[in-house]
């Protein structure tokens, strides 16, 4: 017995009209209407469109959750062992409108889902982490190339395969890494891409090089004298005993440790919780991490306004960038609010 | 050189009146292997179990894995510094009691996991799953020093690991392995149509849990160095290493070192091994700088075409991984890296903490956030207590009915950068 | 404040003063106390001049 397969449409696809019509509500139709028409050639026998969802791209724009709403209650109609949606080429409503009943359905109703965009539609970057994504020309010229793919993959999908390779398959990649054995151990792997490379014969990373992000420097601080300073710290710095468990490795949080009245961090009552380095020296004056006992001189001094009252720390070590990142914002947020005018971060 | 690698096949172990191998089978005296490893003054006691594969058994935390050897024929003796004096080895007749691992135990500090479970899914990760394991639990004598006591405990794993093969020196060889190193001037003539491969062997050097010794010197002391490969398999290179022991070279990795035995293979086919090179991977930037380029000027003294760089952790030495990538690329030297992963537990972050352009050859061992669940084990040897566990430290969690939910970085040798294993990852 | 200078210069920081060494950056347990706290008041010191100076892009604040 074939597959069942709902599609997504919009109206210019449905052959309705064009930006006149977008306003149009939901309307269903049974069987194969314009794309699905190829599409459900290339299917057969495997699979078949038994339904097809039409929506005015503006129509879905400002009802886009009730539209979700209703396409998932189309597959349960239907009974759908998949959805494909599209293809929308470069067309941004229409694509963000594909992408968004796919994450829809695939949430609720764990089917299979896909659909076919042009790689700058925006809903390749909203989407592309949760659902799966051919790759296709900017424009409807490209639907020949666009839906013998979107078949292929689809197949795959209800055959219950995940895609495995991204590139090769004509998927927009996830981006994430996921591990799988080789056949061969990683060092025989290594001295065969050697020997390739040397031979200038084409050969694939296991791993391209990583690309981090770039922010714009912020203007000084302009009368340190008046200054909030904070202190934040990556090095793993914490009172006696890590109260918030704070991982030696890949830590999932950050802690926040109030240091009013504190002029020095001493042996045995703050330490290290950091597994990446020895951590002999740290915890025989934690001051060598963070430099709490020099900034107290310093605001004493009055070469600088104050020191903020509580520090954050974490612990880098393995930990993954997106956590960083997240703790990052808390924290900046804390100190904005805060009214601390500077920062200094240490790291180990 | 030459060396011989005289290997005694081993599947199976037992209690017995002697120390020997018949039939695939070693049979241990207890009391003798205690006695050997009692005769460190830092000891108190030691308990010995053995472990076989299939077992529903959990060993943690894991310090270090050895592998049996010792030197029929000399010059020195295996573990130059430790057991042998620091004589030259490389060369002679190298007794292996191949299949059989010596695990020592022992916690020095907080995040310490090393878990080698015998059975089950985390089996799947460890290359010490598949050894028959003589799994050593060391009780130290009170109030030595961290670092002191780190070293009781890895000469205690070389001791018995030495004591086990030499007490079967006598016993039935399976197969001889033959490894040649010529001298320079032949090797560098030898195989004019074939591609100049060295190896840039990283070596972990950052204190105490995060070192390596080379005949006897800690390895954040040495300048880089030429070795010959034949003695990295007589033991000229010690582990001190195994916090997040997933890409710690354990020695039992460094004496089956797998990059080493691949460019064999391929050695006079398709390439000429020239060199291996070994590096550290200190703790400030000028030697990080300073080892960078002297390992890559080596390579370069050679006239090496390519290289194999195998990088040890994580973190900052990437920064070593990295300089040393583009400074020999830069030299006009190929190269591939072998590394891990760090891409956080949905695999979505930047994997490495650096990154040059250069770098467009790079192998993995895989991502080691990804996380894996293991069943509680019947049987848990080391330290039975999980109070660090809850307490924090651990790279995972502990749940209620038992079983553990820990990133690969616990599991002993996962993602190993000498590329020991099959695991891999790829972009989804 | 990082030694592996390399690394935060990858990562994108924009104000950079390099220190010690990774187990002990603001420190140098080889130096007498007191000598030690001069040492990371110097660098100290030096982050605070960094925050204080205006910069266009990634700046390493050298001695």
């Amino acid at each position: 017995m074939a597959y069942k397969v709902v599609h997504y449409i919009n109206q210019f696809f449905a052959g309705i009209g064009g930006e006149e019509k977008a306003d149009i509500a939901p309307e269903v139709r049974e069987g194969k209407v314009g794309p699905g028409m190829g599409l459900g050639q290339l299917l057969a026998p495997d699979a078949e469109i038994v339904a097809t969802f039409i929506c005015g791209d503006n129509y879905f724009a400002t009802n886009s959750d009730k539209v979700c709403q209703e396409v998932i209650d189309c597959c349960k109609k239907y009974k759908a062992d998949a959805l494909i949606a599209g293809p929308a080429f470069n067309a941004g409503r229409y694509g963000t409108a594909c992408a968004s009943v796919c994450a829809a359905v695939q949430k609720e109703l764990g089917i299979p889902t896909l659909t076919a965009l042009y790689k700058e539609n925006p809903g390749v970057d909203l989407f592309r982490k949760e659902i799966v994504i051919v790759e296709t020309a900017n424009s409807a010229r490209g639907m020949g190339k666009a839906l013998p793919t979107m078949a292929a993959v689809a197949k795959k999908l209800l055959s219950g395969k995940a895609i495995e390779d991204p590139a090769a398959e004509g998927v927009f990649s996830k981006g994430i890494r996921q591990n799988m054995f080789y056949s061969e151990p990683g060092a025989e792997r290594a001295v065969k891409m050697l020997i390739k490379k040397l031979k200038k014969e084409p050969f694939t990373t296991e791993y391209p090089m990583p690309v981090f992000d770039r922010v714009t420097p912020r203007p000084p601080v302009k009368d340190m004298s008046h200054a909030k300073i904070a202190i934040v710290t990556s090095g793993g710095i914490v009172p006696f005993g890590n109260p918030d468990h704070i991982a030696a490795s890949s830590a999932q949080n950050f802690g926040e440790y109030d240091i009013s009245g504190v002029t020095d961090l001493k042996k045995g009552e703050y330490q290290t919780a950091h597994g990446g380095y020895d951590q002999t020296y740290a915890n025989q004056d934690p001051d060598r991490v963070l430099p709490v006992d020099v900034l107290r001189d310093l605001v004493r001094e009055g070469k600088i306004g104050s020191l903020y009252e509580h520090y954050y720390a974490t612990v880098g070590n393995g930990t993954a960038v997106a956590n960083a990142k997240k703790f990052g914002t808390e924290i900046g947020k804390k100190l904005k609010d805060a009214n601390v005018q500077a920062v200094i971060l240490t790291s180990t | 050189m030459k060396l011989e690698l005289c290997k005694i096949v081993v599947d199976k172990l037992e209690w017995g009146p002697r120390t020997s191998v018949k039939d695939k089978v070693l049979t241990i005296n207890k009391d003798e292997l205690v006695a050997k490893i009692l005769e460190d003054p830092g000891l108190k006691g030691v308990e010995v179990e053995l472990v076989h594969p299939g077992e529903s058994t959990r060993i943690l935390p894991v310090k270090d894995a050895v592998q049996p050897r010792y030197k029929l024929e000399g010059p020195g003796q295996v573990f130059p510094g430790w057991i042998g004096d620091v004589e030259t080895v490389g060369s002679g007749k190298t007794l292996v009691l191949d299949g059989a691992c010596v695990l020592t135990t022992g916690r020095l500090v907080a995040p310490q996991e090393g878990i080698v479970d015998m059975s089950g899914p985390g089996a799947e990760y460890t290359p010490f799953s598949k050894t028959q394991n003589i799994v050593l639990v060391f009780e130290p004598v009170d109030g030595l020093e961290l670092h002191d006591l780190e070293a009781v405990y890895r000469k205690a794993g070389l001791r018995a690991a030495f004591y086990l093969a030499e007490a079967c020196r006598d016993c039935k060889i399976d197969n001889v392995e033959t490894y040649e190193w010529p001298p320079f001037t032949d090797s560098l003539k030898a195989y004019p149509n074939l591609p100049k491969i060295a190896y840039v062997y990283m070596l972990q050097s950052q204190g105490l849990l995060h070192d390596t010794w080379v005949y006897g010197v800690d390895a954040k002391r040495i300048l880089p160095t030429l070795i010959s490969p034949t003695e990295t398999m007589d033991g000229a290179i010690i582990s001190g290493n195994c916090v997040s022991a997933c890409d710690k070279n354990n020695t039992y990795v460094h004496l089956n070192n797998p990059v080493i035995k691949s460019l064999f293979e391929h050695h006079g086919k398709d390439l000429n091994f020239i060199g291996c090179i070994i590096t550290n991977e200190n703790v400030t930037l000028a030697d990080k700088k300073r080892s960078s380029w002297y390992a890559i000027n080596l390579a370069k003294m050679l006239g090496a075409d390519g290289v194999v760089i195998s990088e040890e952790g994580f973190g900052n030495p990437d920064a070593d991984l990295i300089m040393n990538c583009w400074k020999a690329e830069r030299a006009g030297i190929r190269t591939v890296l072998i590394t891990d992963e760090y891409a956080g537990r949905d695999g979505s972050s930047q994997s490495l903490a650096d990154s040059c352009p250069e770098g467009d050859a790079c192998v993995t061992a895989g991502n080691a956030n990804e996380i894996v669940v293991l069943p509680p084990m019947k049987k848990v040897i080391g330290d039975p207590s999980k109070a660090d566990v809850i307490a924090g430290g651990f790279f995972g969690s502990l749940r209620e009915d038992g079983s553990m939910e820990v990133e690969l970085q616990a599991i002993l040798g996962s993602t190993c950068e000498l590329g020991f294993n099959l695991i891999g990852a790829r972009t989804l | 404040m990082c030694t592996i200078v390399p690394i935060s210069l990858s990562i994108g920081a924009n104000r950079i003063v390099p220190t010690v060494s990774i187990p002990y950056p603001l420190g140098n347990p080889e130096l007498p106390a007191e000598k030690e706290k001069e040492l990371r008041r110097h660098l100290v010191e030096k982050a605070l001049n960094a925050l204080a100076t205006p910069v266009d892009d990634q700046t390493v604040f050298n001695d």
